[in-house]
């Protein structure tokens, strides 16, 4: 099914899912790159932010708001799970912080199931950004052109807000050296808490504006979990830039793969995920030797 | 995410308990039986109590969880109505009085995640802690295909839940298993002639295929079947694997194909994640939208204007209650205590445990080679579809297959009314021959 057409359209199409990765990727590995703790909850944070927005919307009828209310609800959520749980796991082992957040998924997933059932829910698009476009070459959702726009300035913002600023400054040199940053008087545990909290918004933002592609099943945070870790792999843990990266790369994998022999696709995505780790362990963007 | 609803163990042990004072006591008897009849599985064990465990393992998690719930409902109603001796179940199985021999049944549910392994590892454990006399449940083929092959090696009943691939009674058929819902290749048989009749013959279809078992064997029969008898040409073939969390390359793929009709062969979550995106896409309502195998609630959760017009082949849609009395008595017995209309998955599930209570009244006895030969006897059985009975050579019931065509939201009666009934074909004429798929069953004991 190789044709000049259909080349050009999966080259698209992988930019467009890959601005998705990228995005969904981004909060798991600002947690990561700043606080070192690997999210296993973040799947589910994903899956939480699209059913928030999904009750304001239809609580509202307006997606604005369910954007909003599925953000902030996260953030809410983000900054509770840190104070509550995680920040008694920072100087705990990896394998610990693994478990907990984990554990804290499934309970996630699971009060969600209990509340609104297996059937799924859908969120449709903002009425301006329904249907179909044109590109010439082929038709395109335009809503999932409207995505890859919202994904840019989000992303923009995030690095804004991450690298330059004050706040930014604060978290970086937290992670090198926390004990130092503490006695300079800055309160770091105040910066990872709020630093967590982004992380959680990112996902929770990245599921309700993925909510008119998908539709809303308690599960649906486990599979897209697989797919960003294979992202941040590729570019490199707690790279945001990786992140992008990343993402961008494995849609144009997952994309472009499937035009050859489709049952591959996924297995292809592993098979340059090891690649990377064979040739570059620290991931294209990592930086080696960091935790 | 494992949930199970064991039931008293501590009492099953007192009542083991028991069972083992009573047997010494007559001692002699016992040891006559057991010269015929050397003990197998779980018999007698399973069985010397008042009551009798079976162990369900359904999807609770995942892609086939909504489907695997109203599986769940399906069993949990026969149960009730075997224990109770509801006026329904003794219309299926007319020796049935209170239980199955007067034996209380009791259950256990796992979930089985719609995977193969953890479904033979909950189901391994129900045999050996619980004395299981049946097990059932799967809402894919892979793990009703792995389950067969536990039941044959435990020497344990195994009725099926949901599963479509022609390899279930097939290449993979055993002794210990039956299965109630169609072959893939019979869908194929049925709603073939349907489809050349109202499209034409030489056109062009994309597939949408899950990767395992149930999806290439659906996908072959269907295609053969178009491509025989049609002159159809397959462009496409878009194979994803269970739970994709986004279908956009492979949409993208079969909107450059030049396919004239879409034939989605995705199941569960997988179904309605992809007919969605492929009206994203554009791609619907331009291509016509076939489903060979339907998916439960997957009108409900598209919307009826993404179904009108859509042909598929099923087991029983609940408007079958205008045709037979014995739907009707189920459907409104299921609405009463869940609140909505039963879905297939539902009437399979409660179909499969009725039949099974049947076949073990009729033996006799629930020694396992004697329920086996009592369901191959071939006697017709009253169900939801008009009677039907078992073919003895491939453990295949032989039953009607239900073709339904969606309806425009404007032609609903109610909000469940998502399908016309168009035809009820009898099932015999559709089916292969028992070895066709190359079943070979192996031994009672």
């Amino acid at each position: 099914m190789i044709t000049w057409p259909n080349f050009v359209s999966q080259c698209f199409n992988g930019l467009a899912l890959g601005a998705l990765l990228a995005l969904i990727s981004s909060g798991l590995t600002i947690i990561y790159g700043t606080l070192g703790v690997l999210n296993l909850a973040h799947g589910a944070m994903f899956m939480l932010g699209g059913y928030a927005g999904y009750v304001a919307f239809e609580a509202t009828g307006s997606f604005a708001i369910a954007v909003a209310a599925g953000s902030l609800f996260l953030a809410v959520v983000g900054v509770l799970m840190e104070r509550v749980v995680i920040r008694y796991f920072y100087s705990r082992p990896h394998e610990d912080q693994i478990l907990v957040t984990f554990g804290i998924g499934i309970c996630l997933v699971e009060l969600v199931r209990l509340a609104f059932g297996s059937l799924s829910k859908t969120v449709p698009p903002p009425s301006w950004a329904a249907g179909i476009s044109s590109l010439g070459f082929m038709f395109y959702p335009t809503y999932r052109l409207v995505v890859v726009g919202i994904i840019a300035v989000a992303l923009l913002g995030l690095f804004l807000v991450l690298y330059r600023t004050r706040l930014g400054l604060i978290v970086r040199a937290g992670i090198e050296d926390s004990a130092m940053v503490d006695a300079l008087g800055i309160d770091v545990d105040r910066v990872f808490m709020i630093v967590f909290g982004i992380g959680a918004m990112a996902a929770g933002f990245a599921g309700i504006v993925n909510a008119p592609v998908v539709s809303l099943t308690p599960d649906m945070g486990d599979a897209i979990l697989v797919q960003t870790f294979v992202v941040v792999v590729i570019g490199g843990v707690g790279s945001f830039t990786g992140a992008i990266l990343g993402g961008l790369i494995s849609g144009e994998i997952l994309s472009l793969t499937s035009m050859v022999d489709p049952s591959y696709s996924g297995v292809m995505l592993f098979a340059v995920m090891t690649l990377v780790l064979m040739l570059r362990p620290q991931g294209l963007l990592g930086t080696r030797g960091r935790t | 995410m494992k949930s199970f609803d064991r039931i008293s163990p501590s009492r099953r042990r007192v009542l083991t308990a028991a069972g083992a004072l009573v047997a010494s006591a007559s001692l002699p008897r016992f040891s006559i039986a057991a010269e015929d009849r050397p003990p197998i599985g779980t018999w007698p064990a399973g069985s010397e109590g008042s009551s009798v465990f079976i162990g369900i393992s359904v999807p609770r998690t995942g892609t086939y969880a909504a489907q695997g719930e109203d599986e769940l409902k399906g069993y949990q109603l026969a149960v009730e109505h075997i224990n109770s001796g509801d006026p329904l179940i003794k219309a299926i199985s007319p020796k049935t009085k209170t239980g199955v021999l007067g034996k209380k049944v009791e259950v256990g549910v796992a979930d089985s995640q719609a995977n193969p392994n953890t479904a033979v590892q909950e189901q391994s454990r129900f045999i050996t802690e619980n004395k299981a006399v049946l097990i059932t449940g799967s809402t894919s083929s892979a793990v009703a295909v792995a389950l067969n092959k536990l039941a044959q090696r435990e020497k344990v009943l195994y009725v099926t839940g949901i599963t479509g691939s022609n390899d279930t009674t097939g290449k993979d058929c055993v002794r210990y298993s039956f299965r109630q819902d169609f072959y893939g290749q019979t869908a194929a048989a049925a709603i073939g002639p349907v489809l050349i009749k109202t499209f034409g013959k030489s056109r062009k279809a994309a597939f949408m295929t899950p990767d395992y078992t149930y999806g290439h064997t659906v996908t072959k029969s269907v295609n053969d079947y178009l491509t025989e008898n049609g002159g159809w040409t397959m462009v496409t073939n878009q194979v994803s694997p269970l739970g994709a969390p986004d279908f956009s390359s492979y949409l993208t793929n079969i909107a450059n194909s030049g396919a004239e009709i879409l034939i989605n062969v995705n199941w569960g979550h997988d179904a309605v994640l992809s007919t969605q995106q492929a009206k994203q896409f554009g791609i619907l309502p331009k291509m016509k939208l076939v489903i060979p195998y339907q998916t439960p609630f997957l009108a409900k959760e598209v919307g009826a204007e993404t179904t009108e017009g859509v042909y598929a082949a099923t087991d029983f849609w609940w408007t079958l209650e205008d045709k037979y009395p014995l739907a009707k008595m189920f459907v409104e017995k299921f609405q009463k205590k869940y609140g909505y209309r039963p879905e297939w998955g539902a009437e399979n599930a409660y179909m499969q445990f009725a039949m099974w209570a049947d076949a073990v009244e009729h033996a006799g006895s629930f020694y396992p080679p004697d329920v086996i030969k009592s369901y191959e006897a071939g006697r017709k059985i009253p169900s939801f579809v008009g009677e039907v009975y078992w073919r003895a050579a491939d453990h295949q019931l032989v039953r009607p297959v239900v073709i339904v065509r969606g309806k425009a939201p404007k032609a609903m009666r109610n909000p469940e009314d998502f399908w016309e009934i168009t035809e009820v074909l009898p099932g015999a004429p559709l089916m292969q021959a028992p070895d066709a798929f190359g079943c070979q069953l192996g031994s009672y004991t």
